[in-house]
């Protein structure tokens, strides 16, 4: 059974989104997608300061059997990525939604994402069969 | 077991599965002007007895003419042994097979092939090859554009002096993906990119700088002075070289001055000179190397070395995860390959010669074309076009249009090198001439008659 804490949101594809003190936006991947890619071997982030439209690919999650594109939930501006990925991809797999986290972003003006509740992933989820 | 791969029936049934009326109907897509139609000159069907007679009549219509044409493929002494290793069953596939627990062998081959091509220019990773050098230079492209992360505006600087086959090639491999291709013009005296040239793009968006050496006129670029330029401005080095200067020149690893942050990212060329005779354009092989930190958004097959579940030593295709049997649309390329059987070839080649061999055909072939440029230059009404070094090509600049000279030396079973007007017209009456280690003093002197006769009666006419 996959780990879906209740104080994050969560998208469809299966990115989860933490709201930091300062207004910023903390995104990973849940704990689900990592066990459903295994063994993680490399993670690319992206610049700071980069500007990602919603749906845009912002990072690539690579396994041993597959590499992944992650979405970006939101529009905004990265103004954080995780460098300790570099040398420790695995915290993805040990630490989804702690030491795992890919970035941080700004949202722009007006940005209003579609996102999921935890219980509206759960359920996701179980009806994908994980 | 007949090597047919389907039956009239077989296709037929298909046709009628899919309910299509005739083989012809599934390319209908393809607009009418860019079908051939007809091959011309390539008959319907001949037994075996009749295509060797057929390709032996052809193959007399070429003669035995004596080259001294370059450009990007070049006439090299090939030992008997290489291609008597090469064809061995082995190795002699049409394909490369990559299952590790039946290819031990092959990917053993291909493991060494990129050791050496990864010490030839001296950088730390290279793939198993690609197509030729033209589209392994547009693949190094698209490959800067994944890689120079902190660039957004995919532009690449593409100075002149790089082989206008490859730069067309490179527009028709990346052009359509968004990339710019912007043209550096080059010192028409010196025959090589000014570093200053590069002045006016201070302070913009640049992904990556091409630099060939020896560039398309066989001179020297000031590769030191291109690559500190680059580096200082997070512009990726493209580098396109020969494999056979390397043993004389400094590898792209090691260009530019400044400790740390020397080198160039991407190293791309043309293999055939190691080891693969000249043949109407190809088959020939494209190399790759670059920097570790690049190896993820490196294209093509790479081998590597690992070990098996009782800890024994082997070799397995890794990296594979950003390939296209696994990530489809988002691979790092869906138009490259390998080539299996040349690599091997080479690989024979590179064996067989050592450093030490291979540093003896380089300083041949220079030593050969300076005398050669001598011995044309005191022909008159021939002198050289640049001033400055060069590796084994030189251009001349003759009194009168090299085409009709080109033509006459032909009929005396001499090709006297590439008449440059068609790609560079600003040069005037300029040609490209190469000559080898296999060339010698007398063949060297037969040109240079052959030539002052042309002109002497060119000029009298």
């Amino acid at each position: 059974m996959s780990n879906v804490p209740s104080d994050l949101k969560y998208t469809k594809s299966h990115e989860w989104l933490r709201t930091l003190p300062d207004g910023t936006l903390e995104v990973g991947i849940t704990d689900h997608a990592q066990h459903a890619l295994g063994d993680l071997v490399f993670v690319e982030v992206p610049e700071p300061g980069r500007k990602l439209s919603a749906g845009e690919a912002f990072a690539v999650v690579e396994s041993v059997k597959a590499a992944s594109d992650v979405y970006s939930p939101v529009a905004g501006e990265v103004t954080a990525s995780n460098p300790a990925l570099a040398s420790e991809p695995e915290a993805i797999n040990s630490d989804a939604y702690g030491k795992g986290w890919l970035m941080r972003l700004r949202p722009a003006a007006g940005a209003a994402p579609a996102l999921l509740s935890a219980a509206e992933y759960e359920k996701l989820i179980a009806e994908e069969g994980g | 077991m007949a090597f047919i791969p389907h039956t009239r029936e077989d296709v037929e049934s298909m046709l009628e599965t899919i309910g299509v009326g005739s083989t012809e109907q599934l390319f209908d897509e393809i607009p009418a002007n860019l079908r051939l139609g007809t091959l011309a000159g390539v008959p319907e069907a001949l037994s075996e007895m009749e295509v060797g007679r057929l390709m032996a009549e052809r193959a007399r219509l070429d003669g035995r003419p004596l080259c001294f044409i370059g450009a990007g493929a070049y006439e090299h002494h090939i030992p008997a042994a290489v291609w008597a290793i090469a064809t061995r069953g082995e190795f002699y596939s049409a394909y490369t097979p990559y299952q590790a627990e039946a290819s031990q062998g092959t990917l053993q081959l291909l493991y060494e092939y990129q050791t050496m091509m990864a010490s030839l220019t001296g950088l730390e990773v290279s793939n198993a090859s690609l197509y030729d050098g033209a589209s392994a230079m547009g693949e190094a492209c698209l490959m800067a554009v994944r890689a120079n992360r902190r660039s957004r505006s995919q532009r690449i600087l593409v100075p002149t002096t790089v082989n206008p086959l490859y730069r067309r090639a490179a527009a028709a491999v990346a052009g359509n993906q968004g990339l710019v291709f912007e043209e550096v013009p080059f010192c028409t005296e010196e025959g090589c990119i000014a570093p200053a040239a590069l002045a006016r793009y201070d302070g913009q968006d640049i992904t990556a700088l091409v630099i060939q050496q020896p560039n398309f006129f066989g001179r020297l670029e000031d590769v030191d002075a291109l690559c500190d330029w680059a580096r200082a401005r997070n512009v990726l080095v493209i580098a396109v070289v020969n494999p056979t200067s390397l043993a004389l020149l400094k590898p792209p690893g090691e260009w530019g001055s400044s400790g740390a942050s020397k080198g160039a990212d991407i190293a791309v060329g043309e293999g055939q000179p190691l080891g693969v005779p000249l043949s109407s354009g190809g088959p020939y092989f494209g190399f790759m190397t670059a920097r570790m930190e690049h190896v993820r958004q490196m294209p093509g097959r790479i081998i590597g070395r690992t070990v098996d579940a009782a800890g024994r030593p082997g070799f397995t295709l890794t990296l594979q995860a950003r390939e296209q049997h696994i990530r489809r649309a988002k691979a790092t390329s869906n138009i490259c390959t390998n080539q299996g059987l040349l690599v091997t070839a080479a690989t024979v080649y590179l064996s067989l010669m050592g450093p030490a061999g291979l540093e003896r055909v380089a300083a041949a072939s220079h030593a050969r074309t300076r005398e050669l440029a001598g011995a044309l230059t005191r022909v008159p009404g021939v002198r050289r076009l640049f001033s400055g070094p060069v590796f084994h090509e030189e251009v001349l600049a003759l009194d009168r249009a090299v085409a009709p000279v080109l033509e006459k030396l032909a009929a005396c079973g001499i090709l006297g090198g590439l008449d440059l007007s068609e790609h560079y017209p600003e040069l005037g009456h300029a040609l490209l001439v190469c000559a080898t280690e296999t060339k010698t003093t007398a063949d060297i002197e037969r040109y240079a008659g052959a030539l002052a006769e042309c002109l002497r009666e060119a000029r009298a006419a």
